[in-house]
């Protein structure tokens, strides 16, 4: 393991995945970009024909303005460089300025999904873990089947379920408000999903792990059942949920857009759903592209860990 | 029984292990047959499916698929309501049979029950706010649900297999280029490509006056159009690497020193031991679709109106929750019936026509 790490060739192939991985990620973005900008422009009827009608001469100052009198390319080289600078341009509706709305409203989403993320990766590891060590017990039973009825079940679907049922019909939790903002059953509805598959991951990895030479050999040693646990069994089988990390961020993204809808939280996802139902076009543009570029990096740096946490993964 | 035939007797050695034939009696006919009892000589895909078949949860999902098949193939012939149709009595419109419970009549229904002493069809889940009735929406909802699982699996399954294969097969640089390709829409954040294009195709499609896809809507083509786009690359990484994998068997090169043809190694060779993971990521692929369309028909970019769909309606029903929260829950139980479903029988289908993981 040492002799690999310390090796030029191991270290100039390390070199190479992480340069070819960054380069993934920034065609991804470049990519991304690219079909906002065109997806914008295919949409009929420029930006500014909004539901009041303007003449011909305060349509064009406004053109001038913004460069859309120029040839596409040039437009999307002035876009490229306004995105770089993190400027989104302004809202089609409410003509507030779009970095604003992101950065105020994303403060919310984010406190939000850092709490589903955490939930989801210690239940999920928690409990992957005992239905590996519980194999074939009632234990593995019980959380196989919430975790296959949880995998079948979409975030609005939970969200409203949650909401129906402790919200409306037991009156548990208080419904959401900014005075009193409750933060319980959004995160539950956020995590559940995720939570099933980082489960099913760590029960995977973990019965893989028990089977290996080394934590027989610690047994046979003698050595504590729970230091078998913890330090041979599930150190190694938590290496596969790093690559999790990429896609449950995905899905705590995309999964806010709706629970915040349900729950009428004012996060970055409500505004990007009401941004769809009201068309505003500049405002959708520039929330995919935030999203986007967080998940790309989420991606990109998850993967990068789990290659160079352990060694034995071939790099490819 | 005596020895009868000739063998040597070896020459006793004091502590020998030698062995005697002599000592040895001839199997009897019966003995024999006993020995022949062997397996069934039997296909992949039968062998595959005997194991399927043992699986009780893969079973119950089927029966259930099966139910629910068959209720979306003879309800709208059975239930004299349609899916955009307000509830009528005697010709005139009903207007007190908004948000019936489920199997509950409005007092016009009643009243026409009485008086003509007739069965008036019940509504089995109650009706919605513009008096439809919302057994059959939830029926038309499923069917959109099923059709959009289906045929985005079916293109996942005809895009990505063939890029898969010629990529694999082709290996060098034309896979090289190919699988850059791939690499590249694979992190894509996916959901949010498809709320992007589907929001521009809505705008700029316009599919009413073609035939045939005109009924569906922009909303549903563009949803297919972006699925044949993005999900087809999980699928061609997979056959691309069972085809590599494959191609370096010695049977292959066997096969080809003997003068096989590509073709015939294709079909004979590679394909049969691509079917699994074809077949597998297939099946796993229905539930996704039926996810994402159910999503982005929550967010207000599935089908177009009057069309229910089963995110829509679950979407709908979100206003009126406190009061009706029936109308939330019978498209939502269905949406996870369905996956949950599919799902199983994916897993199933996974442990029965999995090589690998036959142990």
């Amino acid at each position: 393991m040492t002799a690999y790490i310390i090796s030029g060739g191991g270290n100039k192939q390390v070199a190479k995945y992480i340069i070819k991985r960054i380069l993934l990620a920034l065609v991804t973005m470049f990519l991304i970009c690219f079909i906002t900008f065109f997806a914008m422009n295919a949409i009929p009827g420029g930006p500014f024909n909004g539901e009041k009608a303007k003449s011909e001469a305060v349509l064009q100052v406004l053109n001038e303005r913004y460069g859309l009198d120029q040839p596409v390319g040039v437009q999307f080289v002035n876009y490229m460089k306004r995105i770089l600078h993190g400027d989104f341009g302004v809202s089609l509706k409410n003509g507030r300025d779009i970095s604003s709305i992101i950065s105020t409203r994303f403060a919310v989403s984010a406190k939000l999904g850092l709490m589903a993320i955490l939930l989801a990766l210690v239940f999920g590891i928690v409990l992957g873990a005992i239905a590996a060590l519980k194999r074939n017990k009632w234990q593995d039973h019980v959380i196989i089947f919430f975790v296959t009825l949880f995998t079948a079940m979409p975030s609005f679907v939970m969200a409203s379920f949650l909401l129906l049922i402790f919200c409306i019909q037991l009156k548990i939790v208080p419904v959401w408000s900014t005075e009193n903002p409750n933060y319980i059953l959004p995160v539950i509805a956020l995590s559940l999903s995720p939570m099933a598959n980082i489960t099913r991951l760590t029960k995977t990895s973990m019965l893989d792990a028990l089977g290996q030479d080394y934590v027989r050999t610690a047994k046979a040693k003698g050595v504590h059942p729970l230091k078998v646990i913890f330090v041979h069994t599930l150190r190694n089988a938590l290496i596969p949920v790093i690559t999790y990390v990429g896609p449950l961020t995905a899905s705590i993204l995309t999964g806010s857009l709706v629970v915040e809808s349900i729950f009428t939280i004012g996060g970055l996802g409500s505004a990007f759903v009401d941004s769809i139902t009201n068309r505003d076009y500049t405002m959708i543009m520039g929330v995919t592209i935030f999203l986007a570029t967080i998940m790309v990096l989420v991606n990109l740096i998850s993967d990068l860990v789990y290659k160079l946490v352990d060694p034995r993964i071939k790099l490819d | 029984m005596a020895a009868n035939y000739d063998i040597p007797t070896p020459k006793k050695r004091l502590l020998s292990l030698q062995i005697n034939p002599k000592l040895f009696e001839k199997a009897t006919d019966e003995e024999k047959k006993q020995q022949d009892v062997m397996a069934q000589s039997t296909t992949f895909f039968r062998d595959g499916m005997r194991r399927l078949m043992k699986n009780p949860l893969a079973v119950i999902s089927m029966i259930i698929l099966i139910f629910v098949i068959l209720v979306m193939a003879i309800a709208p012939s059975v239930v004299p309501y349609g899916y955009d149709e307000i509830i009528t009595v005697e010709g005139v419109r009903d207007k007190e049979a908004a948000n019936l419970k489920p199997f509950e009549y409005s007092p016009k229904e009643q009243a026409y029950m009485e008086k003509y002493n007739v069965q008036v069809f019940p509504h089995i889940m109650g009706t919605d706010e513009l008096c439809r009735d919302y057994f059959i929406r939830v029926v038309y909802g499923t069917r959109v649900s099923f059709f959009v699982g289906i045929f985005a699996s079916l293109m996942v399954l005809v895009i990505g297999t063939i890029y898969g294969a010629i990529a694999g097969y082709a290996g060098g640089k034309t896979d090289l280029i190919m699988m850059r390709i791939v690499d590249i829409i694979y992190s894509l954040p996916d959901i949010l490509i498809i709320i992007l294009l589907s929001v521009v195709l809505r705008e700029t499609l316009d599919v009413s006056k073609v035939p045939l896809l005109g009924g569906l809507g922009s909303n549903m083509i563009s949803m297919f159009i972006v699925f044949g786009l993005l999900y087809w690359v999980g699928m061609a990484r997979l056959v691309r690497g069972q085809v590599l994998q494959t191609k370096e068997n010695e049977y292959v090169l066997a096969a080809k020193s003997m003068g096989a043809s590509s073709g015939r190694i294709i079909r004979k060779h590679i394909l049969p031991n691509c079917l699994s993971v074809i077949i597998i990521t297939t099946a796993q692929q229905i539930p996704t679709a039926i996810f994402t369309e159910s999503y982005l028909s929550f967010i207000g970019l599935g089908v177009s109106l009057p069309r229910p769909s089963l995110g829509s309606l679950a979407n709908a029903a979100r206003s009126g929750m406190q009061s009706y929260p029936w109308k939330l829950v019978f498209p939502a139980a269905a949406i996870v019936l369905i996956v949950l479903a599919f799902n199983l029988i994916g897993d199933a289908m996974r442990d029965a026509f999995d090589p690998k993981l036959r142990k």
